[in-house]
């Protein structure tokens, strides 16, 4: 994923607090993945606006961690989900 | 075992359908419009079933868009805090009724699709004037932008079809397609000899999808259900019984799964009785396959039987006449061989008729 690209959520994909399990959820068409903290954090940053580059440097920022660290492992997540067209990416 | 909570729960409004499929797999005595339960019930048992943990509502039938108050009942899934997805043929939405539906709130529609040409879907549907129609609903629903998938439900008959199957989902815009072989449950054995595959069809079908899974990566996602009988493992049936998803069927009963009821010494409980809770978390019938305790051999010992839970226990119920059997599916069944030579006899007859489903009560509430 390049620096400049744009994740967004599609419609029906949304992010939903599951007060059952005490979890964050990823809600997509006929499935329900269970977020651990990270994915949670990557996923709360997309807004459809805002590039890769500058989610990843907020997080950094936030979580003061190496960028190049939280570059890689929201690129594997992030493209994981667009492949299972739970995200969509514009260039 | 600790009992996790259900992620989804199948909601049967109705178990009306304009359509006649051959391969319904509703069971052959159904419930009568009369008996259905009503918008306010509905609207309870999907709180109910919120509370209880499940995320992922499938509104289903029958034809779903057979009950009128099916706007209202999206609304009430919603504000439930459920996701909504309508698995229907199409049959019954107009222009206005999916605007109802996308300001109710729903999430994501599931279109059955029951052949690529005319001539195909209105003869396996057993009804004239369906294919178009279906064609108008999907376009409808691309205007709208619902996100869609495509549920192609292939059998010996129409399994040719299957890369122009493929090529539709991706013309209507659809994120997913279901490659759904035909299972056979309820009406559907009545139609082995009709729709059963043939090994080289089933053989050819998967190279097909993992082929296509290739070339679509990222474009369309590409669920396959394979020709049971001819596979040497059985399905992870229900990812294991009482596990993760629940089914309400239109008078109010309560199953593990969609076929339970052919289980004879189940007793199976309501929601006008009991709460969805209890029913879940109780219940002898949610009980009786749960983990793997009650398993005999060759499942007791076997490596994947946390993968498969040994299979489908309505299969084994209807080809072994053992519900707690190994699905015959198994390689390790005795029965396997039986299944197999049973299956291709049932692909070898060329000349079976379809034997149309036939319904009470079809006509006493148009859909609009």
């Amino acid at each position: 994923m390049l620096a400049s690209d744009i994740p967004a959520l599609p419609r029906g994909v949304r992010l939903h607090r599951d007060r059952v399990r005490g979890t964050w959820v990823l809600l997509a068409p006929e499935r329900a993945v269970t977020l651990d903290q990270i994915g949670h954090a990557i996923l709360s940053e997309v807004d459809g606006h805002r590039s890769f580059g500058e989610i990843t440097q907020a997080l950094a920022d936030r979580y003061s961690a190496p960028v190049e660290q939280i570059r890689d492992d929201s690129a594997s997540f992030l493209t994981a989900l667009r492949n299972r067209r739970f995200l969509d990416v514009t260039p | 075992m600790t009992v996790p909570p259900p992620i989804a729960m199948l909601a049967e409004l109705t178990h009306r359908c304009p359509l006649s499929c051959p391969y319904c797999s509703n069971p052959l005595e159904m419930v009568r419009q009369e008996t259905e339960l009503d918008t306010d019930t509905w609207t309870r048992v999907f709180r109910e079933a919120a509370e209880l943990g499940v995320l992922q509502l499938h509104l289903s039938g029958g034809e779903p868009a057979s009950r009128r108050d099916l706007t209202d009942l999206v609304k009430a899934a919603r504000e439930a805090g459920l996701y909504t997805n309508l698995i229907t043929s199409g049959i019954g939405l107009t222009e206005r009724r999916l605007a109802e539906l996308d300001a109710a709130g729903l999430d994501h529609v599931q279109l059955s699709l029951q052949g690529t040409n005319p001539e195909m879907a209105d003869e396996i549907g057993g009804y004239k004037g369906g294919y178009k129609r279906k064609m108008q609903v999907a376009e409808w629903i691309g205007q709208i932008g619902f996100p869609l998938t495509l549920n192609a439900v292939l059998h010996r008959r129409n399994l040719h079809q299957l890369p122009r199957a493929l090529e539709m989902a991706e013309e209507m815009g659809a994120r997913r397609i279901e490659v759904a072989t035909v299972q056979f449950h309820g009406w559907a054995l009545k139609n082995r000899d009709a729709l059963m595959p043939t090994r080289e069809q089933a053989r050819e079908a998967t190279r097909i999808v993992t082929e296509a899974r290739k070339r679509l990566k990222g474009r369309l996602v590409i669920d396959y259900v394979p020709a049971d009988y001819h596979e040497d493992y059985p399905k992870r049936c229900m990812g294991g019984w009482g596990t993760s998803g629940l089914n309400v069927i239109p008078d109010g009963t309560v199953l593990p799964c969609h076929a339970a009821e052919s289980i004879p010494h189940l007793s199976f409980e309501r929601v006008q009785n009991r709460s969805l809770s209890e029913i879940w978390y109780e219940s002898a019938a949610f009980n009786a396959y749960r983990g793997t305790e009650w398993m005999a051999e060759p499942c007791q010992s076997c490596e994947r039987k946390t993968i498969d839970f040994g299979g489908c226990r309505c299969q084994a119920m209807a080809i072994v006449g053992d519900a707690a059997a190994t699905d015959p599916v198994c390689i390790k069944s005795p029965h396997h061989g039986a299944l197999q030579a049973q299956a291709d006899a049932h692909a070898a007859q060329e000349g079976a008729s379809l034997v149309y489903r036939v319904a009470p009560g079809k006509t006493a509430e148009p859909a609009e």
